[in-house]
Order: structure tokens, then C-alpha cells, then sequence
């Protein structure tokens, strides 16, 4: 039988807001182990939680980027369940009545675009983290840093729509670019900015009742999603052609391994006792704080994304690439000379990049040293194929460490440039009249003389033509002379 | 001045006279100590620990220009001290030590008191005869057989012998008011949301108000004036500022008390029903008017109480658990974190409060969560609608504050549901968020016996005001007049 794979994901992001979610510990990556902490993220007898209002702000910008329905009321709730890593043995979460409800997620993948539908986001807190066990003798240590705890995170979770693994690590990636877009968090999986968990389950292809599920956890890179969610579809399908069933679980993929196993069964669940936390009081939302948080973000990248395509006519992967950040898809914008666009983006997506890369820089830091209107003079001359190859690429590299326009650098390292029809016209001409012989033999249809020709204009502009614009001139000027 | 003078004056003419320079706040602080204490401390056992070097320490820091400049406090051993350890009455705490202070706690260093120790308390606050706790019973002063209610017994007997003249407690379903009803002193639990509970350890968070103990009515609003008030801490405060309680020796004339004589009709002990008699007649006399109603307030108040305030507990009290702090059991035997858990809970916690974490547990579990959880907050909310019709018909209620004057050690703590309804009167307050304020009116048959003021929220003022016409005229004279006649001093016997 044909099976259908249908699957769904729970997604944590962590908000990259100055302090955490319910206290005013600094929220920072990479501190020393317990040095974020104070009475009430280690959650010490009588502190009391203060809701972070910048992440909810945050959160209203993504619900509002998707299009979900946002409550005026929503209630922080108590889910609780004892583990080392959660100072108070609950986390404050929310429950029946989260803050955004709906919306979806634009995907295109493989020319198909489509939504994947949202089924809500809601706030809560971070735990910390656990580190075990250490020998010590012989006795197993564990050690637990609460840097983390408390620290906000949006949890997002999708309707059971992905139909592949494939489509589920478009998702990811689209979420990633989104949460960049949007300033409320920089993504980076391996830091644990986010974090996905994925329910799967198979159905007799073209059927709609939902097979019994298994939740993967641990999917630690958009690859180790992918990798999983399908070694989880082997797995299942495998049962099913056998005869067997599935048995409702939760299992932890093992990315070096690439095998799942099985962390509790079904009779081993929690139930979480949630309540609604008398702590803190109904989160309200304001007509003012909605219209800000659509404010934050008037286009979105896959709007963007669309726009480029169309105004600048760039071929769809050139738009996906150049959409990746917000900011340089706005580098982009402000770099293209008009016409051409693609210069621009060519530029962008292979030099550009492959310098950020190489020097760990971001986009921002770009920008500051090469503004876009230094970078668009050059693009400016390349596009008037005033530098020929080498050199555009040299003048590129002097762009980023020193100062000054093109013409600058150019005299700053004592290089003269003969570019540009009105500097190359003379001296094709000049070269015609010096070799009347050769052209002679060109015009006879004698074509290796042409390159004969081409060599002689480059040598008088020192090397500093650009070749085609050469050849484009030489057989101008010929066709003029064949013709009188 | 002498110490066995100083000890019995109010706590406003302790801080006058230290503003003054009469007295230092060194010999404030040790009044108590150097007085009564000596004498009743060693039966009563209202006190869980001072420390001579930390009350030098506070004395010496305390401002001496604040309005209790010197004024000796105990605390309500919930309530987060830097200086004292924080025990909640129970063993699993260990010798854990706060690195910070309750809100109030600060807000009264800040205006001159002295800390000068912690009160017994029944373990968690869970408790209303203060034998739940870990480091045994206090006894009340006025007959050692006897309880001194719960669970701020310690903070409300102390008040009483007279170690301190102000002293912080916490009412969940009662707990200041009725140790001050069985101790012969006043108690004030303010409106839900008037003082910060940030540094208060959580009980039934949606509940807890961290309430007040004193001998004067005019202390007690001194005492309601420096600690209540706005916390960017406590998230769940009502908003603006507290109300003001400068007017309590203001009067009552035109206020009308709500007199529902159907609350006593049955079950309530004589010498109650006599002094609630006593105070409405005080009240009348001073102009106020007494307007009779039949009152129900929730039939199910004891019920919907104990499934709220369990829910809340079986959560606020996950967090001991011996990882972090507090007592651990012994790691050599232990197998593994869910040994480790067990252990720890079951040993570290006593019986009254494993009982409540249990039911609370129950009622928020999956298959129970509807039938009890959102019942009693559906219950919560009706009851909380038929105060608020009560006081569109009055200003504030009279009623006793418990059905029984001090019951023995031992008579009902084999009974968990007969010591529950000895709540019966004080846990429509903490269901509804209003103030509520037990007055002391004497003695019958030697016992303390008490009336019960409650308001709608902010009524303070007014309770205040009451309770001042009852202590003028219901005591036949000044409080500690009457106080210091019926009450046998270590120095008189």
C-alpha cells in the first residue's frame, strides 16, 4: 500500500529581547554558568514573575506577520512537571487561550507555492540546561545552568499539512528568515534559538483520518529535521507494510546515528495539571500595541521576495537569495543602479557573500564600510563595461578596507584605466590606421588577424580595456570601414 | 525609661520617641526581649528565631527619622529576611537563607522597624492552631493549654504577650485573623492586591495577603500605611495607590454595618454571639446604623476554598524539592531523580501539607480538573458577586470572626475537616479580595473573643474606623488599658 505522510511541527524560538521573559536577568548567549540568574529565574521561594512586555511585542510581530488572530485576552497558564532544569518545577506557558491563533506560513518549493496553516503561537519561558553525568569517583554528577531558564521563547505549532520532509525543512527555513526579518530573534539552531519538534504519521495514500503519531524530538538542524522526520517515515512505513501498528510514542533522533530512539511510551505522558498561573495577571492586548506590531514590519520577505521578481525582473533563485536577510535584500535595493539589477545581484550573491563569509561579517557590518552608494558606482562602472574583469574584482577587494570612490582607488594605487567607448574609440582607430595590412586581411575574411587587432588595442590601453568592449568596437569600426 | 515600660507602649509612641531621641532604637528592639519575653517566651513559643547580633545589626541600620523609627517587628516566618532564615515552619527548607527581602519586609526597614525575628507558623501557612509546624506548636498566652489559632499563631502571640507591639502575618483563609480573634489582639488582612507579596513564600497564590498583627488600632494603620502600596514585583497588585488610612480615628457616624444575624443563629459559641451584641451597640452609640440582613455567603465557601487553594498549593510547592536548595535527602541510597524526589518531598514535608499537595494535585488532574478546579472558580466567582450584593446594601459587615473561642492542642488535629471549618467565617475574604480586620472585645470565660469587620476592596479605612469605636467603646476605655487589666504581666504575678 501507498502511504502519505502527514506531518506537523511544534517549533521554539527564543526571543533575543534584552532581559528574560519574567525578570530582569540579561538574556545573553554564553555567560558564565549561573550568572544570569536572580530570585525569581531560579525561581527561589516568594519571588513572583513581571511579564516582559518587549516579548510580547515581539510575539504580536510574528503572529501579525502571519496573519493570525490575535486575543485581546490571553492567560499565562502553569504546566507542571518536576525536572532539574525547571527552577520552579512548572513553566509558565500558555494554555486554552493563547495569544495568536491561525494564520499561516507562504512556502515555495519546487515552483509550488503554498500555506502551511498555523494552529496557534503562544509565549512561555525557557528551562535551563542540564549537564550529565559527571564521574566524580565514583559518584555520577549532574550540573544544571539556569542561564537559560526563563529566558522567552514563542512556541509555534503548525496543523498536521507538511506532506514530506522536505516541505517540513522548507518550513524551518522559511520560519528562520522570518524571525531574522522580523529583529525578534536570530535563528541559529545551533544555539538553541530554535528548536523543532515534529509529529508524524502515515495514512493510506488519498485517505483523510490521521494515522496514529510519533513525536520526534531533538531535531536539533533544519538537515537533522529532515533526516529525521523521514528516517521516522521508514520506520513507520516499515511496520505498516509488515502488518504491525504504530504505537503512539515520543522518540529522540540521534543525528550522528541517524536512528530514533524511543524516549516514553503513551501510558508514560505527563499530564501537566495546567492551570491558569495567579501570578499573572490576563495578558491584554491594545488596539495601539496591534497596529505597532504590524507597523514593525511593512513588507514581508516573501512579499519582497515576489516584488523583486517582478520589478527587477530577477530570476526566482537570485530573489530567494538576495530576500534571505532583510538587510540585504534593503542593501540590494539601495545598491542596484537602475536597469541593472542584475549586476547588482550577481555581485551581491558571489562577491558580496562569499566576502561575509570569509570574514565573518554581517551584512550591517558590509554596509557600514562599503555604504550602497559606493558599491553601486561601482556596479556602475562594471555595468558601462568601463572596468574590464580582473579589475572590477581588484577595485571590489580595495572597497572594503579602504576609503574613497572608484576613480580614488584607482588613482590611490596608480592604475590608469582606457575604458569606455569615448577612451576606446581612438584607439581602435588609431590601430586601424597603424596595421592597414592586417585589417586588410580581416576584411578579406581572414579571422585570426582579428585577434592580432584586439592585442594591439589592448596593449595601447596598458591593459586596461575590456576586451568585448574592445571586439564590439574593432568590428564597428571595421563594418564602417568595409563599408565606404 | 525602663524596659518593662517601653515594651507595652504602642509602636507609634515608640517611634516618636526615638525621632526624639528618648530612646534608642537599640533599647527598643530589646524591650520585648528584656520584658515579657523572658518570662513567656519558653511557654509560648511564638518565636522560631532571633538572633541578639542581627537585632543589634537592624537597630543599629534603622533610620531613625522614618514613622517606625525603632519599632520592633516579628515576622511571619513566609516572609524573606536577608538577616533570619526562612523556614515556612517546615524541615525542608534546611537552613536556607534569603538572598533577598519580602517587599514589605523592606518597606518596613525602610521606615525605621526592627526585625527582630521570625514567628512560628503552621508548615506552608496550612494550618489554623499553628501545631502543624515543624519546630513545634506555640501555646497561647492567655491559657498554655490552649492554641493560639493559625497559621500566624507565632507573629499573633508574640503581639499578644507583648515581645513586640507590630508584628506580619499571612491570611490565606484566615490566618490573621483568627490567631489575632484566639490571641485578644487585632487583625488585618488588607484587600487582595494592597500589599506586595513578592518575598511572601506562596501558599494559594490567587489568596495570599500578607496581613498585620498589633495591640492600637492607630498602629496598625501606621503599620497598613508603610508596608501597602504599588510593587513593580508583584504583578497581581491592584493598580494606584493604597488607600489612605490617616482618618481611622475618624468616626462612624452614618456608616452602616450589615448586621446578618442568621451567620450566629446556630453553631457560634455564646460569649461570641455576646460581644458581636457588644460591638453593634458600640458602633450604634458612636452613630453608626445597623442594618439586618439574612446572608449567605456561599454555601460551599469551606469547599470551593480548599480545591482552590490546594490547586494552587500542589504547584506552588513543587519547587522544594531539594535540587536547588533546602534540605536533599542523603544522595548514597538514592537511585535515581525520582527516588530523589520522594525522598526528599516525603520526608522533608509534614503531614498537613503532604495532605494538601495530594488533594491539590487531584483536583487539577486530567479527568478531575473540570468537575473541582473549574467548579470551585465558577463557586469563587458567585461568592465574590454575593459579597459585592451584601455591600450594596451596607458599608461593611459584622460577624464573628470564628464560631469557638481557642480550642485545645491535640482537639482537632486528627480532624483535618473539623479544624478546615474553623474557617468557616474568614474564607469568604480571601475568595472575594476584600479586606477583612478581627477586633479583640475582652474576655468570656477568660478566652480572647472577637468580631470580624469586612469591606469591600479599599474599605480599610473605614474598618479602621470601626474597629477604633469598638476599641473606645467596646473595651470600656483605651485597648491596652483593657489589655493590660485583663491580662496577667510576668511583672504583676
Amino acid at each position: 500500500m501507498a502511504w502519505e505522510p502527514v506531518i506537523g511541527l511544534e517549533c521554539h524560538v527564543q526571543l533575543k529581547t534584552r532581559t528574560k521573559m519574567f525578570c530582569g536577568c540579561p538574556n545573553t548567549f554564553g555567560a558564565e554558568p549561573n550568572a544570569n540568574v536572580c530570585p525569581v529565574c531560579l525561581g527561589l521561594p516568594g519571588a513572583l514573575p513581571r511579564t516582559n512586555a518587549r516579548a510580547v511585542e515581539y510575539a504580536l510581530r510574528l503572529g501579525s506577520a502571519l496573519g493570525c488572530r490575535v486575543r485581546d485576552e490571553s492567560v499565562f497558564a502553569r504546566k507542571n512537571y518536576f525536572y532539574p532544569d525547571m527552577p520552579k518545577n512548572y513553566q509558565v506557558s500558555q494554555y486554552d487561550r493563547p495569544l495568536c491563533e491561525g494564520g499561516e506560513l507562504p512556502l515555495a518549493q519546487g515552483g509550488v507555492r503554498r500555506g502551511i496553516a498555523l494552529t496557534r503561537i503562544h509565549c512561555e519561558e525557557d528551562a535551563g540546561k542540564s549537564f550529565h553525568p559527571e564521574r566524580h569517583g565514583d559518584r555520577r554528577l549532574s550540573r544544571v545552568d539556569f542561564n537559560r531558564a526563563g529566558v522567552p521563547l514563542l512556541e509555534l505549532v503548525t496543523e498536521p499539512v507538511i506532506g514530506s520532509p522536505e516541505e517540513a525543512a522548507a518550513f524551518l527555513t522559511a520560519l528562520r528568515r522570518l524571525v531574522r526579518w522580523l529583529g525578534i530573534s536570530d535563528g541559529d539552531m545551533e544555539k538553541g534559538q530554535l528548536r523543532c519538534d515534529a509529529n508524524v504519521s502515515l495514512r493510506p495514500a488519498g485517505t483523510r483520518a490521521l494515522g496514529t503519531k510519533a513525536e520526534l524530538k531533538n531535531l536539533n538542524t533544519i538537515k537533522g529535521v529532515e533526516r529525521g522526520i523521514a528516517a521516522e517515515i521508514a520506520r513507520q512505513t516499515e511496520l505498516l507494510d509488515s502488518g504491525r501498528r504504530v504505537t503512539q510514542a515520543t522518540l529522540l533522533y540521534d543525528a550522528d546515528r541517524d536512528r530514533l530512539a524511543v524516549m516514553r511510551s503513551k501510558e508514560q505522558a505527563h499530564d501537566y495539571r495546567y492551570f491558569p498561573d495567579p501570578d499573572l495577571p490576563v495578558l491584554r492586548v491594545s488596539k495601539a500595541q496591534r497596529a505597532a506590531a504590524g507597523a514593525a514590519a511593512p513588507e514581508l520577505p516573501w512579499q519582497r521576495e515576489a516584488r523583486f521578481r517582478e520589478q527587477y525582473a530577477l530570476p526566482a533563485y537570485d530573489a530567494a537569495v538576495l530576500t534571505e536577510s532583510r538587510e540585504l535584500s534593503d542593501y540590494f535595493e539601495a545598491c542596484a543602479p537602475a536597469g541593472h539589477a542584475k549586476v547588482a545581484s550577481n555581485w551581491l550573491m558571489t562577491e558580496v557573500l562569499r566576502t561575509l563569509k570569509e570574514r565573518d561579517w554581517s551584512v550591517a557590518e558590509w554596509a557600514s564600510r562599503v555604504p550602497p552608494a559606493r558599491f553601486r558606482e561601482l556596479l556602475e562602472r562594471v555595468a558601462a563595461r568601463e572596468l574590464p574583469g580582473p579589475l572590477s574584482k581588484q577595485v571590489f577587494a580595495w572597497l572594503a578596507d579602504e576609503p574613497g570612490g572608484v576613480r580614488e582607488l584607482l588613482e590611490r594605487h596608480g592604475v590608469s584605466v582606457a575604458s569606455g567607448e569615448a577612451a576606446l574609440r581612438p584607439l581602435v582607430r588609431a590601430v586601424l590606421a597603424e596595421h592597414p595590412g592586417p585589417v586588410a586581411q580581416v576584411l578579406a575574411g581572414e579571422e585570426r588577424t582579428f585577434g592580432f587587432l584586439v592585442g594591439q588595442v589592448m596593449k595601447k590601453s596598458g591593459g586596461q580595456a575590456v576586451p568585448q568592449e574592445v571586439q564590439r568596437l574593432l568590428r564597428e569600426e571595421l563594418a564602417a570601414q568595409s563599408g565606404t | 525609661m525602663s524596659a518593662s515600660e517601653v515594651w507595652s507602649l504602642p509602636a507609634r509612641a515608640v517611634a516618636e520617641r526615638v525621632r526624639t531621641g528618648q530612646l534608642s532604637t537599640a533599647a527598643a528592639a530589646e524591650a520585648g526581649f528584656d520584658g515579657p519575653a523572658a518570662r513567656w517566651e519558653r511557654d509560648v513559643h511564638a518565636v522560631l528565631s532571633t538572633d541578639r547580633a542581627a537585632r543589634d545589626r537592624a537597630a543599629r541600620e534603622a533610620p531613625r527619622s522614618g514613622r517606625l523609627a525603632g519599632v520592633p517587628v516579628l515576622l511571619k516566618d513566609n516572609l524573606c529576611t536577608t538577616d533570619h532564615p526562612t523556614t515556612c515552619g517546615s524541615r525542608i527548607l534546611g537552613a536556607w537563607r534569603s538572598p533577598y527581602d519580602a517587599t514589605v519586609v523592606r518597606r518596613l526597614r525602610e521606615a525605621g522597624a526592627v526585625i527582630v525575628g521570625k514567628g512560628n507558623m503552621d508548615e506552608f501557612a496550612m494550618g489554623s492552631s499553628t501545631e502543624f509546624s515543624a519546630f513545634g506548636p506555640t501555646r497561647n498566652p492567655y491559657d498554655l493549654a490552649r492554641v493560639p489559632g493559625g497559621s500566624s499563631g507565632g507573629p499573633a502571640a508574640a503581639v499578644a504577650y507583648g515581645l513586640v507591639p507590630l508584628a506580619l502575618g499571612s491570611d490565606t483563609g484566615g490566618s490573621v485573623r483568627q490567631p489575632a480573634a484566639f490571641c485578644g489582639v487585632l487583625g488585618l488582612k488588607p484587600t487582595y492586591g494592597r500589599l506586595s507579596r513578592y518575598g511572601l513564600v506562596a501558599f494559594g497564590s490567587s489568596l495570599d495577603q500578607v496581613g498585620l498583627f498589633a495591640r492600637h488600632v492607630g498602629d496598625l494603620a501606621e503599620g497598613y500605611a508603610v508596608t501597602a502600596g504599588p510593587d513593580p514585583f508583584d504583578a497581581s497588585m491592584r493598580e494606584g495607590p493604597a488607600p489612605d488610612v490617616s482618618g481611622w480615628a475618624g468616626g462612624v457616624k452614618g456608616l452602616r454595618f450589615g448586621w446578618p444575624a442568621n451567620l450566629w443563629r446556630e453553631g457560634v459559641d455564646e460569649g461570641i454571639v455576646a460581644a458581636l451584641e457588644r460591638a453593634a451597640g458600640a458602633l450604634e452609640r458612636a452613630g453608626a446604623v445597623r442594618v439586618p440582613f439574612e446572608f449567605l455567603p456561599g454555601t460551599f465557601a469551606v469547599a470551593t476554598y480548599y480545591l482552590l487553594a490546594t490547586a494552587e498549593a500542589s504547584s506552588n510547592l513543587a519547587r522544594f524539592d531539594g535540587v536547588r536548595y533546602g534540605q536533599r535527602a542523603p544522595a548514597g541510597d538514592i537511585g535515581d531523580l525520582g527516588e530523589l524526589y520522594d525522598r526528599t518531598r516525603g520526608e522533608g514535608f509534614g503531614p498537613e501539607v503532604r495532605r494538601r499537595i495530594l488533594l491539590g494535585t487531584y483536583a487539577l488532574s486530567a479527568g478531575y480538573h473540570d468537575e473541582f478546579y473549574l467548579k470551585a472558580q465558577r463557586a469563587r466567582t458567585r461568592i465574590a458577586r454575593e459579597y459585592a450584593a451584601a455591600f450594596a446594601r451596607c458599608d461593611l459587615l459584622l460577624m464573628p470572626t470564628t464560631p469557638t473561642p481557642p480550642f485545645k492542642l491535640g482537639e482537632k488535629t486528627g480532624d483535618p475537616l473539623a479544624m478546615y471549618l474553623s474557617d468557616i467565617f474568614t474564607i469568604g475574604a480571601n475568595l472575594a479580595g476584600i479586606p477583612g480586620l478581627s477586633v479583640p472585645m475582652g474576655l468570656a470565660g477568660g478566652l480572647p473573643v472577637a468580631v470580624q469587620l469586612l469591606g469591600p476592596a479599599d474599605a480599610e479605612p473605614l474598618l479602621l474606623r470601626a474597629a477604633r469605636a469598638l476599641e473606645v467603646d467596646g473595651r470600656t476605655g483605651d485597648l491596652a488599658k483593657a489589655y493590660e487589666r485583663e491580662f496577667t504581666w510576668p511583672g504583676s504575678r
